[in-house]
């Protein structure tokens, strides 16, 4: 009984893990910029590692492992955020993001005023 | 080469989480192999030099277990919500950059407000600016200024959890003359 | 539990096959890193249903050093981009 109630939650683990990667796969087709694929690759990814380690911790039945699958997903928590900001500005920086699609776009009056004040001070250029 | 003495107490955190995972990698969490790892710790903290963060000494479990769980089911929800939305939308998406001002001065919580937010599907940190603790958050489907104004009191509602969590008192202290205004604001009208 | 195998790997290959199709198609390389790190995680995940299926352990370091791997690759990519004009 115990058997089958584990077996029952590692499949339903599994399968919840897969689906957050055909998530992110899915968005990175079908999303119009790389900003908008960003949120789709990078996200889902935490949540589908989350639901792999938990299925491996309830087949495992040990508490011995849990505490190196967390240090796992915390190493990820810490590590996705940052490559994403990093990738999100390149993005933004390098004009890869297709302003048509933003509704509101707050930031580029404030880079635009930092640009022009950048010019006023160095007129000569760079 | 010169540095400055960090004291022993702020180094401590930073112990105490190098000693758990040499634990967790060992999968052996007896006496000996912890005191072990607490001396390799202690090398590696003074040996590889890291600018010190600054913590503000305070820390509520209570909050920390709430914000925990409040964090985990976000991510649940927003994560089949990102797979919705590349289902039904696709190609045809509205998104946003929205400034988001948030309450507190320090680069920590400003640091663990952005990380947790970017971990939430549907928005991602841009851009910081550290001078006036403004975050540039690209979220995604938002198109109208109603619903950038829902996305900013959502990320301030999360500041103010990890406020009550770690926050200084300087911190606590915003948010309770916050408070006050508020329900001063709901009983005038 | 064969056929719960069976379908996890179907998805993650039509998942792994979107990852490929993005970094062979991807106009930027910005597009193709990503691309790349969604694959790596799957690549992950794999390892991960293989542990959790056979019941061990020993796939949990190529695990951690997989997603190191991409956090540093695509970190260092988007350094050089930013820098780049």
């Amino acid at each position: 009984m115990a058997d089958l109630v584990s077996d029952v939650m590692v499949a339903s683990l599994m399968i919840g893990g897969a689906l957050m990667s055909l998530a992110a796969a899915v968005g990175l087709l079908r999303f119009p910029d790389l900003m908008a694929r960003m949120h789709a690759a990078t996200k889902p990814q935490v949540l589908g590692l989350l639901f792999f380690l938990l299925a491996i911790a309830v087949q495992q039945r040990s508490w011995q492992v849990l505490p190196v699958l967390l240090v796992a997903w915390i190493f990820q928590i810490l590590t996705v955020p940052v490559s994403a900001h990093m990738v999100g500005r390149a993005g933004y920086r390098t004009k890869h993001l297709r302003k048509d699609l933003l509704s509101i776009d707050e930031l580029d009056e404030v880079v635009e005023r930092a640009a022009t004040k950048r010019r006023e001070s160095d007129p000569a250029g760079q | 080469m010169t540095r400055q003495r960090i004291p022993f107490i702020t180094e401590l955190p930073l112990i105490i989480w190098l000693v758990i995972v040499w634990g967790a990698l060992w999968q052996d969490f007896s006496l000996g192999n912890l005191i072990f790892g607490a001396l390799i710790a202690f090398a590696v903290a003074n040996l590889f030099y890291l600018p010190p963060v600054e913590l503000s000494g305070r820390f509520n479990p209570l909050y920390a277990a709430g914000f925990a769980g409040r964090f985990l089911y976000k991510l649940v929800v927003a994560s089949f919500e990102v797979f919705w939305l590349s289902l039904r939308y696709g190609p045809r998406l509205k998104n946003a950059v929205v400034a988001v001002k948030l309450r507190s001065p320090s680069d920590l919580l400003v640091t663990a407000t952005g990380h947790a937010i970017s971990l939430i599907p549907g928005s991602l940190v841009v851009e910081v600016d550290r001078s006036t603790s403004t975050l540039y958050l690209h979220c995604l489907n938002v198109s109208t200024p109603a619903e950038a104004d829902r996305v900013r009191r959502d990320v301030r509602r999360t500041e103010e959890w990890l406020i009550r969590v770690m926050g200084t008192r300087e911190d606590l202290a915003i948010l309770r003359t916050e408070e006050r205004f508020e329900k001063e604001r709901a009983a005038g009208t | 539990m064969t056929i719960v195998v069976w379908i996890v790997g179907a998805i993650l290959g039509v998942a792994a096959l979107c990852a490929v199709y993005r970094v062979a198609r991807g106009p930027s390389i910005l597009d193709r890193v990503l691309a790349l790190d969604v694959l790596l995680a799957i690549i992950g995940g794999a390892l991960a249903v293989d542990m959790a299926v056979n019941g061990h352990l020993d796939n949990l370091v190529p695990l951690v050093a997989i997603s190191v791997i991409g956090f540093i690759g695509s970190v260092t990519v988007a350094r050089f981009v930013t820098e780049r004009k």
